[in-house]
């Protein structure tokens, strides 16, 4: 009896031992020598794996950091905190980050404009714009189904009434939204700006009028009372230099629609 | 000889369906099943695995347990050596093709323990299969699972785009596509027995 379980004993902690001894000969012989230059880079940054840098997540920007080949300032969502540890880790001069913050380029809400169709399928923005561009009146309008939504990370974005909005003090500009969005409305710019242009729609004034009251009707006000020039009218569309404007807010007190606003979008970082 | 194969072969893809008719390895197959290539990724691992088990646990069942008599030590004896074995792969792999285990890493370990890779290796032993059998019936059995697992994928995805009742979204709806797959799968049976008579 006691034989019987001395040999099931002995099999089983024989096999364990073999099985124990392969092991540790194997992590022993084929250990991959991992660089720890780069361990350290890639525990610096944030692990969103956003591509904001562009490169293939986390992992591909810390190699190419460690190769030499990379800024240390391209890491937005980490902004100047981690452009310093970086800089520290790889003894480099740290180069200030430009934060960014998306802006959702569009003031279609549900007072504002109208639908042309009643919608019935997969409520994604993608599959809804493949229908005849969307259900607006408004060809280039936010369609308002969240895909922008559905990828941020920082849940910086709501949808309120039928349109999206960012929440820049949520923002940490990786720019998964921009990505996200069929219409290309959202874009990514530095957070220094102050005045924001919130309509996409390049259509003549009067086609303008008709899809949107909020839409920019490109009548050029803004343009010539711009004390700094910071405003220009392209293709029928306000589009702001955010290095010369000073946010006086002439521009956006004179606007007969209303689709220009001033105001601070600094994002998370600040 | 080589009907027999295809037989076995044959049966343990489509009748006797690792995870749609004996319900083994449904962790992984309600996992990973979400997009496709997850699932392909799983299921050639899962194939990988099993072939490499078998062959490690055959030998071990003939000339250690059945010489000592000690057939009741099979699942602790498995359990052990399959684990020890994923973990030595996945070394190998490490040093030797890493972008290979790129895309295998990840689920080698969720395979170290996963039911339907013990089940089968169990399985051959009672079925009373001698070594090319068993390999063979292994090889099926992971074929039936990236079967089923790229299968179900493509259920899955058709499933995120519906718009099922809130209290049915998520886990629910899974399950119930689950139960229906698994249904269909019933109706091999008794057809791959028929196909050589």
């Amino acid at each position: 009896m006691l034989y019987n379980i001395l040999i099931a004993v002995a099999v089983v902690s024989g096999i364990g031992l073999i099985c124990g001894i392969v092991l540790a000969l194997a992590s022993h012989f084929m250990a991959v020598k991992v660089d720890e230059k780069k361990e350290a880079v890639r525990a610096c940054l944030p692990g969103v794996n956003c591509g904001a840098c562009g490169y293939t997540g986390c992992d591909g920007y810390a190699a190419a950091l460690v190769k030499g080949d990379a800024e240390v300032n391209l890491c937005i969502p980490g902004a100047d905190a981690v452009a310093k540890k970086l800089a520290e880790v790889l003894g480099v001069e740290f180069t200030d980050v430009i934060e960014k913050v998306a802006i959702v380029h569009c003031g279609g809400d549900c007072k504002s404009t109208e639908r042309k169709e009643i919608y019935e399928g997969i409520e994604t923005c993608a599959a809804a714009n493949l229908l005849y561009g969307g259900t607006g009146k408004c060809s280039f309008g936010c369609l308002g189904f969240g895909d922008c939504k559905a990828v941020c990370k920082s849940n910086a974005i709501c949808i309120e009434d039928g349109i999206a909005h960012v929440s820049t003090t949520l923002c940490i500009g990786c720019g998964m939204c921009v990505r996200a969005c069929p219409k290309h409305i959202i874009s990514l710019v530095p957070d220094i700006i102050q005045t924001v242009v919130f309509c996409s729609n390049r259509e003549k004034g009067a086609t303008v009028r008709k899809e949107c009251v909020s839409g920019c009707i490109g009548c050029k006000k803004c343009e010539k009372l711009c004390p700094e020039q910071a405003i220009v009218v392209r293709d029928n569309l306000a589009e702001v230099d955010s290095q010369k404007c000073t946010g006086c807010g002439i521009c956006a007190d004179n606007c007969p629609v209303g689709c220009i606003k001033v105001g601070s979008f600094l994002g998370a970082h600040k | 000889m080589f009907k027999t194969l295809i037989v076995i072969l044959m049966s343990s893809v489509l009748v006797n369906n690792y995870v749609l008719s004996k319900f083994l390895g449904i962790c992984p197959f309600l996992g990973v099943s979400k997009k496709l290539d997850q699932a392909t990724g799983m299921g050639l691992s899962v194939i990988f695995v099993m072939l490499v088990s078998t062959a490690v646990t055959y030998p071990i069942q003939k000339f250690v347990l059945d010489r000592l008599g000690l057939g009741y030590l099979q699942t602790i004896v498995f359990i052990l050596v399959i684990a020890a074995l994923v973990q030595f792969i996945e070394i190998v792999l490490k040093k030797f093709i890493p972008s290979l285990h790129r895309s295998l890493g990840i689920y080698l370990p969720l395979i170290t323990t996963n039911c339907a890779v013990l089940g089968v290796t169990i399985q051959n032993i009672t079925d009373g299969y001698n070594f090319l059998e068993s390999m063979v019936s292994s090889l099926g059995c992971g074929l039936g699972f990236l079967l089923a697992m790229v299968l179900f994928s493509g259920v899955r995805s058709r499933i995120e785009n519906c718009d099922a009742p809130e209290c049915f979204k998520g886990l629910p709806a899974t399950l119930i596509a689950a139960s229906i797959v698994s249904l269909s799968f019933f109706g091999f049976a008794g057809i791959v027995e028929n196909l050589f008579a």
